[in-house]
């Protein structure tokens, strides 16, 4: 079984969790587990090790009790929502969580999910925006060449061209 | 008008047929939508949660897809009611606890039901009889694709739709079987199916979902992850995990039938003669019972009967579908007398199983 993080090398490291309403299967290798700061595979959340990493290492490394980390106290601008919240539920408060939080959501989505980018369904809109922004690119690059070649009647055909597009 | 005159009676329902329905008893695609900027319901308050409702149960009840649809607040539906739609599989137990701000609407042909706030602002489901995914997931990308011009979905290129809980993000897609197995239970290869679903990403549950039993030998299976693959492999993947499922029940049960066939005559038998004589009996007993009389219908030593009745039978005798066939409240001893009153009038006319030819 391969590590979830580096997904390179055997996984030795084997935790369990529940995680919002689904049951959580970890499996790390040596490095990407002390890396991680996982010291007792039986306490530990999830939540804390890969959206506060910081912290996490710092709690594994000294039993001191510790000044609260950098970003601790971060709420979402949106919605209110504080880490701890996110420790406690597993879950976030708006969609806008996932900007406020986001550093660190990779390595949780790693372990969460087959990769890190959505591949799957894009809403319309989405999709009429991705095929514009590269028609405009195109037209610009023409554009550019036009303007190179100094093919002046052409270059002003294809300015209105992207005057039209981004209007 | 309420919901029980909207929906087709258990013995209409249960009629319903699909491909490989012998052990596949459903199939399901889920999809989990959220407004932007709106807190999602666990944390929204109760003004953000009704707004939510306003905004989205108008957007639903507007798509010809769901014609006829009944639509409702959960706050004015009895508990009793809810739990009746549990058993029906047509909303969730954390659905059916929900009060004001929630939302239910669900067609006639309970093809295709919708939860407004349950985990997530937006749950909707296409649900089809056996082996019928790819299906479940036309019906339901429709009604996404439909819904998006009439609301704003959080999505972002990068991370897909935004859910509640990240083990959804991405797809938002769960799709799930519900699958009736009783010749892996019996020929003790369960848990190395499980175990085997495990290891490829599914999960596997019991009959009502979440950390419940696997009463009456049916199980759940569904994917985890819903990020970094397309809603196209996903159904790909899970579509040959229980194609494969459905082959390994099916060498169970002949395999049982060749090397232990009095075994499996007399667990089919004696759950015959408990059903068709027993005074008092539990839900759970009752399941497990129905489910090895399902088998011995599906192995024909029932030729006279057929598995809807088993199916209805199994939905009758669940605790609110019992209570609801009672004007005066039950309690769970006279629950028990009544279900054996039932079970024992309804194979009245049922002979006892023969050995198949
Ligand atoms: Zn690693
Ligand atoms: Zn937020």
């Amino acid at each position: 079984m391969l590590c979830n993080v580096c997904k390179q090398n055997e996984a030795k490291v084997h935790l369990t969790q529940i995680v919002g309403d689904k049951m959580q299967k970890v499996d790390l290798c040596e490095d990407c587990s002390k890396e991680k700061g996982v010291v007792d595979p039986t306490s530990y959340s999830l939540a804390e090790l890969f959206l506060n990493p910081a912290a996490a290492t710092a709690a594994a490394s000294t039993a001191e009790p510790e000044a609260p980390a950098p970003g601790s106290d971060v709420r979402c601008p949106t919605c209110g929502y504080s880490q701890a919240d996110f420790k406690k539920a597993g879950r976030f408060g708006c969609s806008d969580c996932y900007t406020t939080f986001g550093e660190g959501l990779e390595t949780m989505l790693k372990t969460m999910h087959k990769g890190t980018r959505h591949t799957g369904k894009v809403p319309a809109v989405f999709q009429q925006s991705r095929v514009e922004a590269q028609k405009l690119k195109l037209l610009q690059k023409k554009l550019e060449k036009a303007v190179a070649e100094e093919n002046y009647e052409e270059a002003a055909q294809l300015r209105d061209e992207i005057k039209r597009l981004k209007a | 008008m309420s919901i029980h005159d909207f929906l087709a009676p258990p013995s209409v329902s249960c009629q319903r047929a699909g491909p490989n329905d012998r052990i596949v008893m459903s199939s399901r695609v889920r999809l989990a939508r959220n407004l932007k900027k709106l807190p999602f319901p666990a944390w929204a308050k109760k003004p953000d949660r009704l707004r939510v409702l306003e905004a989205i149960q108008p957007a639903v009840e507007s798509l010809p897809q769901l014609a006829p649809h009944f639509a409702v607040a959960m706050d004015d539906l009895a508990a009793l009611d809810k739990q009746v739609l549990v058993e029906r599989h047509l909303i969730s137990r954390e659905h059916a606890a929900k009060g004001a701000g929630s939302g239910l609407v669900v067609n006639q042909e309970e093809s295709l039901c919708v939860m407004i706030n349950e985990e997530d602002h937006l749950r909707m489901q296409a649900i089809r009889p056996g082996l019928q995914i790819k299906a479940c997931w036309q019906s339901i990308d429709a009604v996404d694709s439909a819904l998006e011009s009439k609301l704003d979905f959080a999505f972002t290129p990068e991370l897909g739709y935004l859910t509640a809980c990240p083990t959804n993000l991405g797809t938002g897609i769960r799709v799930s079987a519900m699958l009736h197995l009783p010749g892996l239970v019996l020929a003790e290869e369960i848990t190395r199916i499980i175990n085997a679903a495990n290891k490829l990403n599914f999960a596997v549950r019991g009959l009502y979902g979440e950390g419940t039993e696997a009463l009456g030998n049916v199980f759940q299976v569904s994917n985890q992850m819903t990020l970094g693959e397309s809603e196209a492999q996903i159904i790909e993947r899970i579509g040959k995990a229980l194609s494969q499922i459905i082959e390994e029940e099916e060498n169970s049960r002949a395999l049982l039938l060749e090397k232990k066939p009095n075994t499996v005559f007399n667990h089919i038998g004696r759950a015959y003669g408990i059903l068709a004589n027993a005074h008092t009996i539990s839900s759970k007993e009752t399941m497990n019972l129905l489910s090895l009389m399902r088998l011995g219908v599906d192995l024909g030593m029932f030729p006279s009967v057929d598995r809807s009745l088993t199916d209805e039978l199994f939905l009758l005798t669940q605790p609110a579908h019992l209570q609801r066939q009672h004007t005066e409240k039950l309690g769970a001893e006279e629950r028990d007398t009544l279900r054996s009153d039932m079970l024992r009038e309804r194979l009245r006319t049922v002979p006892r199983p023969q050995p198949p030819k």
